[in-house]
């Protein structure tokens, strides 16, 4: 029984897959055993009777209540059950439970990008830890795509314009491979990602330290995202115009005045200062509005916000 | 349709019997069929028009209701009662086609044109009006007076539904043509007078469409 | 009204247009001919021209997925390959292929008319379908359509090519599907020889006239579906945009009430033909009549309420999914007795394993796998797992292909002598029946594995776990190739020969097996006086056609 359920299904990954594979497999039999009655029949009648001889006269058979009450009836009872089957099983699985974790998901094309709870961000992979409840909160930049995930079998079609969820919990620790199952134009088979589902202890780490696209990109792109995403730009802009703070355009290097009077050169010692302690030292004509970042921003995005800076020339 | 009522016909030979009818009764019959089919595929095609409609008025109500305002009532009711005149006159000409009156049948036939004639000038009038204020479908609507975004696509369900009617009208206008200039050379008789019939049918169709029409998108709520 | 709607006068000239229909008139008459049977044979070749058009596409779809990434095509050129296969395939080939070619030839002379009822409309419903296909052709030069056959937007609205030019050409084609309907649904209730009750009808005309019922109802709505997304494109209305504030779920509801009667609109006539053949190839009166005529018209009411299903992934309540996946389980029901009923029909007789024959014996199987298949689709969370993967496409396959296809290759082959009034060669039929059951198996069976074990659908690359069986079903399909390519040989072959087929080679009951092969122009010299049912198997004939033997 396994393996021919190991032979056509994925792994069984989620809490609900044994569920979901236990009604194929019950079809499956169910189906089968219907599809050897009906091919017996066609291919015994078709033989026992070929013609032997031309112009015989057959035997006239047009009715017969109790056969044709049969065969309409039971299968009707049969598929009945099949529906309510699917239908609770399809209600169960589309209910999230109260301590999911919430990860938000974007689809555009051709890359799937996720958001966790804490500002963390990762794009074509997705990091979950095992046995917990996870809530996909999915929407769409363009066009329709569909998240689906062989292994924990479940399948979402994510639509612009609109919040819809997806609930699973992961079993099995290990990468599995997710899909987009919508057709949305040139790459859409390329549109993948790898759920990485890890034990508590690693997914934390993982947070802690980020995703190892951080450590892929070049440290300005990363600054530029980190000024993008964790919005420093909407306060302080890159082409010199004054916004709620300083401009970033041609600052490093640059001879900054204080509202104390103070003055300091502008180096990494004193950007990575005004990120994490903001109110330390507040440029003269602006407010000390800032929040501080501490916490909020790993080492090497620090590193990659001095980069970006430096560039802005 | 019993079999006495088209023994009569047997021995007379109509022209406009066509070879695969048994007799004019069967061919009136069938044509009557078809044109019925025909006009249930025509309210199931502005119906479809109308759920969306109705689905998006649900959405954006207040859109639908700044959208409406842009419309001129009197003129869609000025419109309503031409094309319920103009119903009228094609009964009529339909009534006389079968009572062998030739002239009165001609007549009727011009009135309903006249209607029609009048019902597309005054359409003429109203688009004409939304052009100049730029209240056009989607993204070619350049209103300036403010109101929701999305009364563009109150617009674009106002030039697609109006569009599509204002051609049936036109269609309807050259079949009527067409059967005044048959009436005109004694084509029709009590005895044929299946054409008249037809397109009458499909004016009063014509006309109940535009009857949802008018409050649908002239008087929303 | 009386059943009998049709006295036994016969009016006109009798024997005027006594030479066959092939032959009646000049080549160019054709073009302007209101004869449903020349209609009927132009359908033939159009569509036939659009399978072999659609039939390449396919091919070269199956080539490109012989090995991952690219074998013979970029990503885009795939995208609009496999687009164009789709459209072709159901919109000028599948849709009319059964009603419009074969049913505009058989169902007046089954009913013993002399023409369909309006033969005029039936002449511009051809044109229509040919500037419709034409349409078709130029939206493929002139840019191609990469958005899939069923066009979802916001893609639709927002892809570059001849998105609405094909939009258009689907339009156009529709209307010439509407006034066959219109046009066929007039004649059986007004066109039938006197002594032909409901009941006496063959069961092709139960199934064509349930279909044409389909055409007619729901064709309008895909007419104004694909009219306010032209509108979209154009204009950018925004009723599906979601940029704009509209829904683009709301297409795919608009456009799945025509599109899952449309699956009707293939199976129905496909159905029809298999009730014509199993019982005039078994000699045998059908079993359970009544049952399978209600039955064809039970599947055209409740096809309109089942369209939800293709949706179950898109966000639709939970309510209308229950709803939808409870009445497609019911929908299943009126096609399970319709195959006992075939099968039963085939008890005792006295059975000819002729080309006819083996394509409905063909059918019954394939259509039994894309039937019970489908009840895995309809299990709502089975299908989670299922939808848009290649499980779906196996299964339509085997009802669109599997089914639909056969029944009309099985169609074919039983009416091309009545069609042509030649013969074919028997041999070769039979053997490329069996290379296309073979092909078929071999090309669709393995892409059920492969949607169960998780290949998404509208692929151009793959993992590499997938390819064996990609392989296997390449190979099918050019097994597939040379059984069709093997058919088309001995069709074309038999044309050459001088009329040779007797008038009723299968030695059926039915009134077009009771005239000339080929007929004659006005199909009968005498109004036929039916009295007796179609299938009376069990007793000796009574001709119901007078003046041809």
């Amino acid at each position: 029984m396994n393996s021919l359920r190991d032979w056509m299904m994925p792994m069984q990954a989620s809490e609900h897959a044994a569920k979901i594979d236990n009604l194929y497999l019950f079809i499956f039999w169910l189906t089968l055993a219907f599809f050897i009655l009906i091919a017996y029949l066609t291919v015994a009648f078709a033989w026992k009777y070929r013609r032997k001889k031309e112009g015989v006269l057959t035997v006239n058979l047009q009715h017969n209540l109790a056969l044709e009450l049969v065969w309409s009836i039971i299968p009707l009872i049969l598929v009945i059950g099949i529906f309510f089957w699917g239908f609770n099983d399809y209600a169960a699985a589309s209910v999230a439970p109260n301590d999911a974790l919430e990860i938000h998901v974007t689809g555009k094309k051709w890359n799937w990008s996720f958001e966790y709870p804490d500002g963390t961000r990762s794009i074509r992979s997705l990091h979950v830890p095992v046995n917990k409840p996870i809530r996909l909160i999915m929407t769409s930049e363009d066009v329709l795509h569909a998240f689906f995930i062989p292994s924990m079998r479940v399948k979402q079609d994510v639509i612009p314009g609109r919040y819809v969820d997806l609930n699973f919990t992961p079993t099995v620790a290990g990468r599995h491979q997710v899909f987009c199952a919508e057709y949305c134009g040139r790459d859409h088979s390329g549109m993948m990602a790898d759920l990485f589902v890890d034990t508590p202890a690693k997914y934390a780490e993982w947070l802690e330290k980020g995703d190892e696209e951080l450590y892929k990109m070049k440290p300005a792109e990363l600054g530029k995202m980190v000024w993008e995403m964790k919005g420093c730009n909407s306060c302080h802009t890159i082409d010199g115009t004054k916004g709620e703070g300083p401009s970033f355009k041609g600052i490093f290097g640059k001879t900054e005045k204080f509202r104390d009077g103070s003055t300091i050169v502008v180096d990494e010692n004193y950007i990575r200062e005004s990120i994490l302690n903001p109110q330390a030292k507040v440029v003269a004509g602006f407010e000390p509005v800032m929040p501080t970042f501490q916490g909020l921003l790993r080492e090497i995005e620090i590193k990659g916000v001095i980069a970006y800076i430096k560039e802005l020339k | 349709m019993s079999s006495e009522t088209h023994v009569v016909e047997h021995g007379a030979e109509p022209a406009f019997r066509q070879h695969h009818f048994v007799d004019a009764e069967q061919q009136f019959s069938t044509s009557k069929i078809g044109m019925w089919l025909f006009l249930a595929t025509e309210i199931l095609m502005f119906g479809g028009l109308f759920v969306g409609y109705g689905l998006m008025q649900g959405v954006y109500p207040e859109a639908w209701v700044a959208g409406h305002h842009h419309l001129d009532r009197i003129m869609g009711a000025i419109n309503t009662v031409f094309l319920l005149c103009s119903s009228f006159t094609m009964v009529m000409a339909v009534h006389a086609s079968s009572t062998n009156q030739k002239s009165k049948t001609i007549l009727n036939l011009l009135f309903t044109l006249a209607f029609a004639a009048g019902f597309l000038v005054i359409k003429y009038f109203e688009y004409s009006h939304k052009f100049h204020d730029g209240l056009l479908p989607g993204r070619y609507f350049a209103y300036h007076g403010g109101g929701p975004p999305q009364q563009a696509m109150f617009f674009g369900f106002y030039f697609v539904m109006t569009g599509l009617h204002g051609f049936h009208v036109v269609v309807g206008m050259a079949l009527i043509t067409w059967i005044t200039i048959r009436a005109s050379r004694g084509e029709f008789s009590s005895a044929y007078y299946t054409p008249v019939d037809l397109v009458g049918l499909y004016w009063h169709l014509v006309d109940l469409i535009w009857i949802y029409l008018f409050p649908l998108l002239y008087l929303v709520s | 009204m009386a059943d009998t709607v049709a006295s036994p006068q016969v009016h006109g000239p009798v024997g005027q247009h006594d030479v066959d229909y092939l032959h009646d008139g000049s080549l160019l008459s054709w073009l302007t001919t209101v004869d449903h049977k020349k209609l009927g044979v132009m359908y033939l070749w159009s569509i036939l021209f659009m399978f072999f058009l659609g039939g390449i596409f396919a091919l070269l779809v199956r080539l490109e997925l012989f090995a991952p990434g690219k074998t013979i095509m970029d990503a885009e050129t795939y995208n609009k390959v496999f687009t164009l296969h789709g459209a072709i395939m159901v919109f000028l080939f599948i849709i009319p292929s059964i009603p419009a070619a074969l049913g505009n030839f058989a169902l007046p002379i089954m009913l013993g008319a002399k023409d369909v009822a309006f033969p005029r409309l039936n002449l511009l419903s051809f044109w229509i379908y040919a500037t419709g296909a034409m349409i078709a052709v130029v939206a493929m030069v002139t840019g191609g359509v990469d958005t899939g056959w069923t066009f979802y937007t916001p893609y639709s609205t927002t892809t570059d090519g001849s998105v609405a030019l094909m939009t258009f050409a689907a339009f156009v084609l529709g209307f010439s599907s509407i006034l066959t309907g219109v046009n066929f649904i007039a004649t059986v209730h007004k066109l039938r020889a006197p002594g032909m009750g409901w009941f006496k009808m063959p069961l092709f005309i139960w199934g064509i006239y349930s279909t044409a019922i389909i055409q007619v109802l729901a064709t309008p709505v895909l007419a104004i579906t694909l009219l306010l997304l032209i509108m979209e494109r154009t204009f950018g209305v925004g009723v599906f945009d979601p940029k704009l504030g509209g829904d683009p779920v709301l297409f795919q509801h608009f456009f799945w009430f025509y599109s899952h009667p449309a699956v009707y609109i293939m199976i129905l006539p496909g159905m029809a033909i298999i009730s014509e053949i199993v019982p005039a190839m078994s000699q045998k009166t059908f079993f359970g009549y009544k049952a399978t005529a209600f039955s064809s018209v039970a599947i055209a009411i409740v096809s309109f309420v089942v369209w939800g299903h293709h949706m179950f992934t898109s966000g639709q309540s939970q309510l209308a999914g229950a709803i939808f996946s409870f009445l497609t389980f019911l929908v299943g029901i009126p096609s399970a007795i319709k195959v006992f009923n075939w099968i039963t029909t085939m008890y005792k007789g006295s059975i000819s394993l002729q080309a006819p024959m083996l394509y409905a014996l063909m059918f019954l199987i394939l259509f039994g796998i894309g039937g019970l298949t489908g009840i895995f689709l309809g299990a709502m969370s089975v299908d989670i797992h299922l939808h848009d993967t290649y499980f779906v496409v196996a299964h339509f396959h085997y009802v669109m292909m599997g089914s639909t296809v056969i029944a009309f290759f099985g169609g074919l082959h039983y009416w091309w002598p009545k069609m042509f009034g030649r013969m074919y060669n028997e041999t070769a039929a039979r053997i490329a029946a069996i290379l296309v059951f073979i092909g078929f198996n071999t090309t669709f069976l393995p892409q059920f594995l492969l949607g169960s074990r998780g290949m998404p659908r509208r692929y151009y690359n793959y993992l590499p776990e997938f390819q064996f069986l990609h392989q296997v079903s390449t190979v099918g399909s050019w097994i597939l190739g040379l059984g069709f390519l093997i058919m088309a040989g001995y069709l074309f072959a038999s044309l050459r020969k001088k009329f040779d087929a007797p008038p009723n080679p299968w030695h059926a009951r039915t009134l077009e097996w009771q005239i000339p092969s080929p007929p004659i122009t006005h199909n009968f010299h005498e109004v036929p006086v039916v009295k007796s049912d179609p299938y009376d198997y069990y007793r000796p004939f009574e001709p119901s056609v007078k003046g041809h033997h």
